[in-house]
């Protein structure tokens, strides 16, 4: 999976935790949760959603990891391959 | 006999509409099963039976209008029988505009018997779909009902349920809800505030230690601490876990009403039922089940109705405080703000620390600020201490 299917796969599943945004509108460095009103209930869906659809079990360690499109995109790809 | 009554849904509730019978006359029911779907301001709400018999009569025809408390079916429990010569039930007292009179029950029911022709496969698949075959135009021979009539009929309600789920609908009728309720309480509790801070530190590295181990469907939230610990600490102030009618009614169970945000706005309240008693586990599969049901406005009528005190935390990246408002006719609420680092002195030192502010809201008609205290100091011990909870 290349970056921009990785991209496109993230941003559906962002529409799953929150049908009424338009995740496809993310720009690279805004903070996802706070642009798309993602709560921590919903953020830890959205977790649960990389294990089960991506196979990527993210430690809450690194939670901070993913809060940006890009940052997330950089963790994706180096656990992906 | 049993009359079984449109129950309330909450302080801002007074009336809602059949959108669909889920027993039909002759169903057994048991406690808890569905009877029927009301359309309120609070979304499509399922309510639960709390008898165990046969249904013996449906009082209401879908689209009916009922107001809370009035009799919407007989439930057969086997106990002494109506007596024959007059119904004991009185009518529903629905508020639809264009009812002019009730409808006697005993010749509705005769007519029905004897009167309508209607083929066994229309009969059935009305019976199926809760429609009424007094509401069934006959199109056959003789004005007998024909499948074709009763699929018209069926489309027809459909249409009916779908426009009444409008979203605009829905969003409207939350936020004049909430405004009902929140008004109420302003006008007529008089509220007291206490706030204390607690030092998250143990709680948070507890729960780290417990989430490391699992998976992500499998970790557990800092709220599912907040809501052990608050039905723990509720229970040693009663007076907290109650209701104020003219006097202090104590609850014997603990139901927190755990408040979730709705993503077009509003809030709504469902209640987590004995939460004192569930374990971590228990109470966050509790949310992992109520609050996207929640959010589609999917309750169940237990859940709109049996809270007894409310939990209300605005999450990480909101407020540092919250000060809320007590939902009628419950006596106390507790508000936690965001969870974040902040300076703290111990022992003559100075640390930093993760912190949260925590504010109890309470009605100061049923307890004082001893027993609010006693409450918080509470609440703190016990996320101080999670692994005993």
């Amino acid at each position: 999976m290349n970056r921009e299917e990785l991209r496109t796969k993230i941003c559906g599943l962002l529409k799953q935790i929150a049908p009424d945004t338009e995740p496809e509108a993310l720009k690279d460095n805004d903070k996802i949760r706070d642009v798309l009103g993602i709560d921590s209930f919903d953020a830890l869906q959205f977790i649960v959603a990389l294990d089960e659809h991506l196979g990527v079990d993210v430690p809450e360690k690194d939670y901070a990891k993913t809060d940006t499109l890009e940052h997330l995109l950089n963790y994706l790809g180096e656990k992906i391959h | 006999m049993i009359e079984f009554k449109m129950p309330s849904l909450g302080a801002d509730m007074e009336d809602g509409t059949l959108i669909e019978w889920r027993k039909k006359p002759g169903d057994f029911v048991k406690r808890g099963d569905i009877i029927a779907e009301i359309e309120t301001q609070k979304g499509l709400i399922e309510i639960e039976i709390f008898e165990e018999g046969k249904v013996d009569q449906l009082l209401l025809q879908v689209g009916d209008k009922v107001k809370v408390g009035t009799t919407i079916a007989v439930i057969n429990d086997g106990a002494e029988s109506l007596p024959q010569q007059k119904p004991a039930i009185e009518i529903p007292e629905t508020i639809k505009p264009d009812e002019t009179k009730p409808m006697d029950m005993e010749s509705a029911h005769e007519s029905l018997s004897h009167r309508i022709k209607i083929s066994p496969l229309a009969r059935r698949m009305a019976e199926d779909s809760g429609i009424q075959m007094g509401d069934l135009t006959g199109t056959g021979e003789g004005g007998a009902i024909t499948r074709e009539d009763v699929e018209l009929a069926i489309s027809a309600q459909t249409s009916k349920t779908e426009k009444s789920k409008s979203p605009v609908d829905q969003s409207l009728g939350i936020r004049l809800a909430v405004a009902a309720a929140m008004s109420k309480s302003n006008r007529e509790i008089p509220h007291y505030y206490l706030e204390s801070r607690i030092d998250m530190r143990n709680a948070l590295a507890w729960l780290s230690e417990m989430n490391v181990k699992r998976s992500p469907k499998d970790r557990l939230l800092p709220v599912v601490l907040y809501i052990k610990a608050a039905a723990l600490a509720v229970k040693q102030c009663p007076e907290l876990n109650a209701e104020w009618k003219d006097g202090l009614i104590l609850k014997k169970e603990i139901n927190i009403g755990f408040v979730v945000s709705l993503k077009a706005g509003g809030i709504i309240v469902p209640a987590i039922h004995n939460a004192d008693q569930k374990s971590l586990d228990q109470l966050m599969a509790d949310l992992n089940d109520l609050i996207p049901r929640a959010r589609n406005l999917k309750l169940r009528s237990s859940e709109l109705s049996d809270s007894t005190f409310t939990l209300t935390s605005i999450g990480e990246s909101g407020a540092d405080t919250l000060y809320g408002i007590i939902y009628p006719p419950q006596t106390g609420l507790i508000g936690i703000g965001r969870i974040s680092e902040q300076p703290w002195a111990e022992n003559g030192m100075l640390d930093v620390r993760s912190c949260v502010s925590v504010t109890l809201a309470a009605d100061h008609r049923a307890s004082d600020g001893l027993s609010g205290s006693r409450f918080l100091s509470a609440f703190n011990q016990f996320l101080q201490k999670p692994e005993t909870i």
